[in-house]
């Protein structure tokens, strides 16, 4: 009973937080909310018995790369959004069509998607290092590492001032 | 312990998903716009812990592990592509980086 009213407390605190991304004029501002909906996301994670992932989620999503993004946006002082140049109405159509079919289509297959819970899930933070770890993801796991080596050298090659 | 919201989860993945789409279209600025593609990473990610949940299996979560990873380096050579653009052009703004539009 408490789990529900905590998810839908922190659905709806997602949710709302989501929406003041897309509506906020200033960067920083939207920066501030996505941290909210990636915290809020943190506790349906754990309320979903995966705390393996929500803590990721703190440690990697909230922590490293929303500093990431706070960190540019003040380097490069952003302002408020200007508004000049054409008007986009035909873009702002386009996105309502497409959005509402998304929304029409995805939504008419997950909610006739068969979601019991299944009974024994265990998602401990043994369990996941095990599967990791398991002959089955472990080059996809070492491929990581070599796609996280090369971003680093890629961040730092576009970034530089003269190379 | 059995939750009995995971339909209501999957909806808010949608609903996440969605508003990370129109973000997209509809902002200018670029770090907002990449923002807005990591709030569609999470509609995403909250759907395979929710039904990884459903099945009761762990492959949901190994997906989510690796999306987290390739986000991570999506940002970080994504914001490393904003700083050398804002070097030549002085704007943000979306519309004006159309050096590759046909």
């Amino acid at each position: 009973m408490i789990d529900a009213i905590l998810f839908y407390v922190f659905a709806a605190l997602a949710l709302g937080s989501a929406l003041v991304v897309i509506g906020q004029r200033h960067a920083i501002y939207s920066a501030f909310a996505l941290i909210v909906t990636l915290c809020s996301l943190s506790a349906i994670y754990g309320l979903l018995g995966s705390p393996f992932i929500a803590v990721l989620q703190l440690v990697v999503y909230a922590g490293a790369i929303m500093v990431l993004f706070l960190f540019v946006i003040m380097l490069l002082n952003v302002g408020r959004e200007e508004r000049e140049g054409g008007e986009r109405s035909g873009l702002k159509i386009a996105a309502g069509i497409l959005t509402g079919v998304l929304l029409l289509q995805a939504g008419a297959v997950l909610l006739q998607a068969v979601v019991a819970p299944a009974p024994g899930f265990d998602a401990s933070t043994h369990k996941m290092a095990q599967d990791l770890f398991s002959p089955r993801y472990l080059y996809a796991f070492e491929a990581t590492s070599i796609l996280i080596l090369a971003s680093i050298v890629g961040a730092v090659a576009l970034a530089k001032k003269d190379l | 312990m059995a939750p009995d919201f995971i339909p209501h989860a999957l909806l808010l993945s949608l609903a996440l998903f969605s508003v990370g789409l129109l973000g997209v279209f509809l902002r200018r600025n670029i770090i907002t716009v990449l923002m807005c593609v990591e709030l569609m990473l999470n509609g995403v990610n909250l759907a395979f812990v929710a039904f990884s949940r459903a099945q009761g299996t762990l492959e949901g979560q190994v997906l989510v592990f690796f999306v987290l990873v390739v986000a991570a380096a999506e940002a970080a050579v994504g914001l490393a592509i904003v700083i050398a653009i804002h070097r030549h052009k002085d704007t943000l703004d979306v519309d004006a980086f159309n050096l590759l539009k046909w």
